[in-house]
């Protein structure tokens, strides 16, 4: 049996509880929505999964600066990298849903067009350390900028959309995701959603970072 | 009392109205009735299952290089 940290255990009963609940539970009868609505606890929990993940790359980003350790710096780019691969998956699922809610796989809603600037916004990060073989410069122009990125994201996706008119329920006057009292049996299944899909960009964050600590011991002790 | 009953007859009219409304609106209930949604969350558990051994495999094989 290997010992795994206790909250990697609690993800596969919480990611069971999620997809049995997720195809069984009760759900709200509302128009146009229909059954998609389940893709309340697959779609949005990877935009959580990805904002919390970019918050853990800031939050190392700057230890980073703070102490210069590079352990700090592997962890920051290792959960950018599975928070950029959450955001995808929220963006291709969300096109899904979009197609058969709203008519059009991408019908230029604000929300939509800010997390496209978003992910391109990451897309230079990858960019950024991809083109540096300097190993304190990477990191050190990387964490300012994994900073500064995150600064842009939060206003871009949670602020600015709520100003123009926008399909997505929160935004333009539309009600946010649990406005009827018919949807409130829907938030025990969907918080834990957020948490087991978080947990599990975790998990592969984790395996992540040891393996390129790994590599490094081994080029050291070459 | 001609007012009450008209009263009570147009609520009941709008209130089946809401009924009607509300069962109308399609959800996957056939699917649900014969049980086949079953297969399909039996699936899902599997994939997942595996899914989560492969972690968990991955996760034991760098723990021992760790060492």
């Amino acid at each position: 049996m290997p010992v795994l940290k206790w909250w990697k255990w609690l993800t596969i009963p919480l990611m069971f509880y999620v997809v049995s609940m997720g195809i069984m539970g009760k759900v709200p009868r509302l128009p146009i929505l229909n059954e998609t609505v389940r893709n309340l606890y697959f779609h949005v929990p990877m935009w959580f999964g990805m904002i919390i993940l970019f918050g853990a790359s800031v939050w190392f980003s700057i230890q980073y600066l703070r102490t210069g350790n590079l352990a700090n710096d592997i962890k920051a780019s290792a959960y950018v990298d599975v928070g950029i691969v959450f955001g995808l998956l929220g963006l291709v699922t969300g096109m899904l849903w979009a197609k058969y809610t709203w008519g059009e796989f991408w019908s230029n809603d604000p929300k939509q067009n800010a997390s496209a600037i978003g992910m391109m916004i990451y897309f230079g990060y990858l960019l950024l350390r991809a083109s540096l073989s300097n190993e304190r410069e990477k990191a050190r122009i990387s964490s300012v900028y994994s900073i500064f990125a995150f600064a842009i994201l939060i206003p871009l996706i949670y602020v600015l959309p709520r100003f123009t008119d926008s399909l997505h329920p929160g935004n333009g006057g539309n009600p946010g995701f649990n406005p009827y009292d018919q949807a409130r049996y829907m938030r025990p299944v969907f918080y834990p959603a957020v948490l087991g899909w978080t947990f599990i960009g975790f998990w592969i964050g984790d395996l992540s970072v040891r393996y390129k600590n790994l590599i490094i011991k081994r080029l050291e002790d070459v | 009392m001609k007012y009450i009953l008209s009263g009570i007859l147009v609520f009941l009219i709008l209130n089946t109205n809401a009924i009607a409304q509300a069962s109308e609106i399609e959800m996957a209930d056939q699917m649900r009735a014969n049980g086949k949604i079953y297969v399909v969350l039996l699936t899902v558990l599997i994939v997942l299952s595996g899914l989560f051994l492969f972690l968990i495999y991955l996760d034991k094989k760098i723990s021992e290089l760790e060492k």
